[in-house]
């Protein structure tokens, strides 16, 4: 009797579900505290970066002088006076760069997508958008400065800066407005059709609309992007420590430029003008940022 | 979706192709929607259509036309000067443009300096990379993912240039005691070898290729990550079933499925190190001697070497000697960047 309660109680095969080995949950834990800590390094740098910024370039950007002035009349080492010359050029330069970037990089975007197809000029136009986008920006900048400055005979000023901008900007629009296009469902497109709308207004009206938010915040984002290249300034324009309202002609500040100029001075003046430069540029990048999250709620197509 | 170009139209589809440069349709392998006679008749292109597919086809010519004649233009400024070389200027270390009538320039020191730091900050960025975007695919809480990515994504949006300022006098400063071990305790090894440039000040490509690394994070973890993210769910389903750990969940399924993504993302970063300029500028130490292959050098790379010379161009031949430099960066990081193209374009799956 008790052998067949025995036999009863015996499993007819081992369990499905065993535990875990102990080796295997080892192995487990360690890649799990490896894939956290990866996380957690790649913080430091951030935190740190943000944290020498702000501490350093604070207190310099608290005087309403930083936004009102510029360096125009000071000596090195005088401490004071503000950046506004180059808040100015910055925020101009990128502008200007937007303004031939946007235009061009959306109609390239929309032909790859609407006209292309697989044409010869279509695979010709992405090798080339290709080709653009691992450009370093110091390339870029001697791409311009030969043929603006070595073959067309104008000087250094803002608007060559703007141009090699451009060629940075144009393929990230390229790029955004192309995958956004993709996105939007063939659907609307061929309702549009059956209407008889035509296909230059089935783009403008319905596609593109469509895909806006996306493409705006690529765009701000590149232009934030921008904004913060050194290589062009530091080839293709002068710096000058007063304000330059025009971008066609004459030495022109930029905020990264102030602050390559900045690195020769040793002095106390220098150090806060860099760290403050430094700031400044967070902030404004960091504006743009914002901007492009707003904005693309804001066009986000409404589902309801 | 290349569909949409034969997408039935009311009107003006009837005509034989015959819009302005509105290339052909590709030939679709779906039975096209026969016109009917009544549209056969009626060729109404409007000119809306026409201006609007003028415009955008325009643009993708201009595109085209822009980069072939900014080559040329580059390699017609770079010729004479390469001509006037009075050395090697594949092979020889030296680097003399100020007198025209006697350059001597070879670009062998600056080749070296780029490869060793950019591939430095690749094996330190890579690993790292690989942890990050397992951890926002994989491990992250689902809510806290996307703003964890967003924290990574902030990397990428800090300028070069304070990454580099803060290279050079922050976080070279706390380096100083790593490199002065290393290279007493390891300088038996060429890589480790006291260089040609003060530890002391940072300047060294120790230094650059760590703060290379840092800049080089964000791109090759958001590209990984999109690779990591389109796992098929049933690999995912079948290893768990099977009764896998989350690592060898990871290890069987997604690590296989993304790893050609990764290595392209790899390659990005590293056309992305190879580039960098105002962050090296400012941290490499100049020095007149030769690299001799350890971590601790100095020296310049191509796009630093550039952008320190840069303001003083004046003479075209002696911006031509940079210019073939130039060059020769572009044809480094284009290369890169097409072997990252072409492992992913192999891959139909990522799609």
């Amino acid at each position: 009797m008790t052998t067949d309660t025995a036999d009863l109680n015996r499993l007819a095969t081992p369990p499905t579900f065993q535990s875990v080995s102990g080796a295997r949950k080892l192995k487990n834990g360690i890649a799990t505290a490896l894939v956290y800590g990866a996380f957690l390094i790649a913080i430091v740098p951030l935190v740190w970066v943000l944290y020498v910024v702000v501490q350093r370039g604070f207190p310099v950007v608290l005087d309403a002088d930083w936004w009102q002035k510029s360096l125009s009349g000071l000596l090195s080492r005088q401490q004071g006076g503000g950046v506004y010359h180059a808040i100015y050029g910055t925020l101009v330069q990128g502008l200007v760069c937007g303004l031939i970037s946007v235009p061009l990089g959306l109609f390239v975007g929309v032909y790859l997508v609407e006209y292309g197809g697989r044409s010869k000029l279509s695979r010709a136009t992405t090798f080339m958008v290709d080709i653009l986008t691992g450009v370093p920006s110091i390339v870029a900048a001697l791409f311009v400065y030969t043929l603006w400055i070595t073959y067309f005979g104008f000087g250094r000023s803002g608007f060559a800066v703007s141009l090699a901008l451009v060629l940075l900007m144009v393929p990230v629009i390229v790029r955004t407005t192309e995958e956004m296009l993709k996105i939007v469902p063939d659907e609307l497109r061929e309702a549009s059709y059956a209407l008889g709308i035509p296909k230059w207004k089935t783009i403008v009206k319905v596609v593109i609309p469509t895909a806006l938010s996306g493409i705006v915040t690529g765009i701000m984002l590149a232009l934030a992007r921008v904004m913060g290249e050194t290589a062009p300034v530091l080839v293709l324009a002068a710096y000058a420590p007063y304000i330059n309202y025009n971008l066609f002609e004459g030495p022109m500040a930029s905020l990264p430029l102030l602050m390559t100029s900045e690195r020769n001075n040793p002095t106390q003046a220098g150090f806060e003008r860099i760290w403050g430069a430094a700031i400044t540029l967070v902030i404004i990048i960091t504006l743009f940022n914002l901007l492009a999250t707003v904005i693309s709620r804001w066009l986000a197509p409404k589902t309801k | 979706m290349n569909d949409r170009t034969v997408a039935p139209r009311p009107a003006g589809t009837g005509s034989t192709g015959a819009r302005e440069g509105v290339p052909a349709p590709r030939p679709d392998s779906e039975a096209p929607i026969p016109p009917t006679t009544e549209a056969e008749k009626k060729t109404v292109v409007r000119p809306g259509d026409r201006i609007f597919a003028g415009l955008a086809t325009g643009s993708g010519i201009f595109i085209v036309v822009l980069i072939a004649a900014i080559g040329i233009f580059l390699l017609l400024q770079a010729i004479p000067s390469l001509a006037l070389d009075q050395v090697n200027f594949l092979t020889s270390r030296e680097w003399s443009t100020g007198d025209v009538s006697n350059m001597r320039y070879g670009i062998l020191d600056l080749l070296l300096v780029t490869v060793v730091s950019s591939a430095f900050a690749l094996i330190i960025a890579m690993p790292i990379a690989l942890g990050i975007a397992l951890f926002l695919t994989q491990y992250a809480p689902r809510r806290l993912a996307r703003p964890f990515a967003y924290v990574i994504d902030l990397l990428a949006a800090v300028p070069s240039i304070i990454f580099g300022l803060w290279g050079l006098l922050v976080l070279g400063p706390v380096l100083t005691p790593i490199g002065e071990w290393l290279t007493s305790t390891l300088g038996w090894i060429p890589l480790f070898a006291e260089g040609n440039v003060s530890i002391e000040l940072g300047g060294t490509i120790f230094t650059a290729g760590i703060v290379l690394a840092v800049m080089i994070l964000p791109i090759i973890t958001a590209v990984s990550r999109e690779v990591f993210d389109r796992t098929p769910v049933t690999h995912v389903e079948g290893a768990i079933a099977l009764g896998a750990t989350k690592w060898e969940v990871v290890r069987t399924t997604v690590l296989p499925f993304g790893k050609a993504g990764y290595v392209s993302a790899s390659m990005l970063g590293l056309g992305r190190a190879l580039g960098e300029t105002i962050a090296l500028t400012i941290i490499l130490s100049g020095t007149g001697a030769a690299f001799a292959w350890s971590l601790f050098d100095g020296g310049a790379t191509f796009a630093s070497k550039i952008a320190l010379a840069a303001p003083e161009f004046n003479d075209p031949r002696t911006a031509g000697a940079y210019i073939a430099a130039g060059l020769v960066l572009f044809v480094l990081t284009f290369g890169v960047n097409a072997i990252a193209r072409s492992i992913v374009a192999g891959h139909k799956e990522y799609e």
